[in-house]
């Protein structure tokens, strides 16, 4: 089963033909995900070999869909061209836009998360801001490493790229279900609390790790779901516990804002959902262990 | 990035938002002039990005020239909740104020949209009136494709109970703040106190901007308005650099590959210095995922330069990049900083995990440098540099 990915899902890249386009399709596809197309408008009806695999290129996502009927969009496009590309992979209705691109103005984020709303929901936006999503064993949308784990039963969500990889690592032995990297930019298009629905629901996950950081309330509204919402077992890990007030961690949404956003306030809010929470990603891991060994 | 009061006043004239005229001094001397353009009398008003300046003798009239060269000796200089003073904007004194409202549009990360605040119960902190009477405060989402027009500002002024008489100049201020929102691509736009004075008028009289710096490929103006000044200098040169740097008052120097490692080592950092004298990190600095020797370089010489930092740690997953090439890069950067000339003479604890991990181990251990001491987990790490910052 997994989440929002399997091996039936078919991979579109929008920005395939640029360096990080290229270098990303081409582990995707040593991966096992089934990349049906590319997308340029500048270089429709060519095809690109990757590793002796012919991509055709289409020129809008809609034709993509058309010719091979793709469910799944890949974008690494600059940030400058990413709110136009997200709105058309809306308009061509595709149900799952990955958006990996780092970088994009909030006003951007925010006017095609909005586009997509009034357009009725049917694209699941992740990111921006964001590694992608791996279901280990099926298939890799965006840009974790494929061979940090194995298949298993434990569902990940994260703000962090790497903090999802060091906790892939952590628990490699036991493997994942699907590992969902949401992004650390002030506007997402899926939050913790979508895809912890979604493991909730998934029969091919027992427990769920969510990993949080500083800025916003996400957290703390995740907390409220899980109490009311999540039966699976869920560990947590906050990262920012010695952020400074006001400063941008890395993250353009990662700031502790006057009393709000803070590491604290969310470890708190997940310990009151019955959430363990874990001092350091290893002690994460080790509580994760824990509970599956019951 | 959060503007100064004249520089919101400057965004704001500039999209038509009604403000009084003035201008940003840095010498005393200077208020005279500013003075007698207004035509003799003036506020002068220090910039500080922190609230209740008024409060802390920040904001004074001056009647004269004289005064007002007087009033800004006072200012420049003075400290208000840490923030120095070193600039003052010599204002336009406000006509009689007759009611004080506030208005303001901000990114509603909650909702993953726009939202607009107003109420008539300004000139003093919104969320104190949030908290108190929060029926006189007027929250409104604002869809993000279609915008404050004439009708949704009518919308707003009616929420917010406006006076009929000044409905009108309210719907002006709210379409013109609007487009200092959108067009400067701002998280925040706040007018407090938008006043109504005795000719009727409507004016912001003080505001705040903060404004995306993800939009600076786009807004080439902004540049200019940093505040470089206040700017950390190690902050400063990390910026030249292209470096993700934040300067913190610890002794481990902290190198790292990803925002949320960077910040989960910090705290790591921050657990295991318990133990060791209550030693903190010393920083944040995200190298990114590709990390060259060359932006390693960099990254060391920040940390190396920053005279509190006793020891290093650098904490790197390899993902995409391989550990062997990691590895190479630290032994590369090392040796390119002692050609350089820079003093590195302090402990570097390098913990690497994940792709190709056995290999960059095997880098480290041949290059056998002797400020280079492996640790292969995180926690064990980060123990170390505690424990070899505290020995210093």
């Amino acid at each position: 089963m997994a989440i929002f990915l399997n091996k039936d899902s078919k991979v579109i890249v929008q920005g395939m033909t640029g360096a990080t386009g290229m270098k990303h399709t081409k582990l995707m596809l040593a991966d096992g995900t089934n990349i049906v197309g590319g997308v340029n408008p500048r270089k429709a009806g060519t095809s690109v070999d990757i590793d002796g695999t012919e991509i055709p290129v289409f020129g809008t996502v809609a034709e993509a869909i058309e010719k091979t009927g793709a469910n799944v969009s890949v974008l690494f496009v600059p940030p400058a061209f990413a709110k136009a590309a997200v709105v058309e992979a809306i308009d061509a209705e595709i149900p799952l836009a990955v958006v990996i691109t780092e970088g994009i103005a909030v006003h951007d984020s925010a006017a095609f998360y909005a586009y997509a709303v009034s357009q009725g929901n049917k694209t699941r936006i992740i990111g921006p801001n964001c590694p992608g999503l791996i279901t280990p064993g099926q298939s890799n949308a965006g840009i974790i490493p494929g061979d940090i784990t194995k298949p298993g039963r434990i569902g990940l969500v994260s703000k962090s790229g790497t903090l999802t990889y060091q906790m892939m690592y952590e628990l490699r032995d036991i493997g994942f279900s699907s590992a969902v990297g949401i992004g650390g930019d002030p506007v997402i298009g899926t939050t913790h609390i979508d895809a912890l629905a979604a493991f909730e629901a998934d029969p091919d996950t027992d427990l769920i790790v969510m990993i949080g950081e500083i800025g916003g309330d996400a957290e703390e509204r995740a907390a409220a779901f899980i109490k009311e919402n999540v039966t699976k077992p869920v560990v947590g890990y906050v990262a920012g516990f010695t952020a400074p007030e006001g400063k941008t961690m890395g993250h353009a949404g990662a700031i502790v804002s006057g009393s709000s956003g803070t590491a604290a306030a969310k470890k708190e809010a997940l310990e009151a959902a019955g959430v363990k929470v874990g001092k350091t990603p290893t002690e994460t891991a080790k509580l994760a262990r824990e509970l599956l060994a019951g | 990035m959060d503007l100064f009061e004249y520089q919101a006043r400057d965004l704001f004239a500039k999209h038509d938002v009604p403000v009084l005229a003035g201008e940003v001094i840095d010498t005393p001397e200077a208020a005279r002039a500013a003075t007698e353009r207004l035509g003799g009398k003036s506020v002068v008003k220090a910039q500080v990005k922190v609230g209740g300046r008024g409060k802390a003798g920040g904001v004074k009239l001056a009647a004269t020239p004289d005064e007002a060269v007087a009033r800004a000796t006072d200012i420049l200089g003075m400290d208000i909740k840490g923030h120095t003073v070193h600039k003052v904007m010599i204002a336009e004194t406000a006509p009689e104020i007759l009611e004080e409202y506030y208005v303001s549009f901000l990114l509603d990360r909650a909702n993953r949209t726009f939202l607009s605040i107003a109420s008539v119960e300004g000139g003093v902190e919104i969320e104190e009136v949030a908290a108190s009477r929060p029926e006189a405060v007027a929250k409104t989402p604002i869809d993000a494709n279609e915008g404050v027009t004439e009708e949704k500002a009518r919308e707003i002024v009616a929420a917010a109970k406006f006076p009929a008489e000044v409905a009108d100049k309210v719907v002006n201020v709210l379409v013109t703040l609007w487009k200092t929102f959108i067009e400067e691509d701002a998280l925040l736009v706040e007018v407090n106190p938008l006043a109504k004075v005795a000719s009727g008028d409507v004016i912001a009289l003080d505001g705040k901007v903060s404004l995306d710096e993800n939009a600076e490929f786009r807004q080439p103006e902004h540049e200019a308005l940093q505040d470089k000044a206040a700017a950390n200098p190690l902050e400063a040169a990390a910026k030249e650099k292209n470096l993700n740097y934040v300067k913190l008052d610890g002794e481990v120097g902290i190198i790292g590959n990803g925002a949320g490692l960077v910040m989960s080592t910090l705290d790591v950092v921050a657990y295991a210095g318990e133990a060791h004298g209550g030693v903190k990190p010393a920083n944040f600095l995200d190298i990114g995922g590709g990390a060259s020797a060359a932006v390693m370089a960099n990254g060391l010489e920040i940390i190396l330069g920053d005279p509190d930092v006793k020891s290093v740690f650098v904490n790197v997953f390899g993902g995409i990049t391989a550990c062997d090439e990691v590895a190479n890069g630290i032994v590369q950067a090392l040796k390119l900083l002692e050609d350089r000339g820079e003093d590195v003479t302090k402990p570097l604890v390098v913990r690497l995990d994940g792709n190709n991990a056995e290999l960059g181990r095997q880098i480290l251990s041949d290059a056998n440098h002797p400020l280079v001491q492996r640790v292969d987990t995180m926690d064990g790490a980060a123990d170390k540099a505690a424990e070899l910052a505290a020995a210093k």
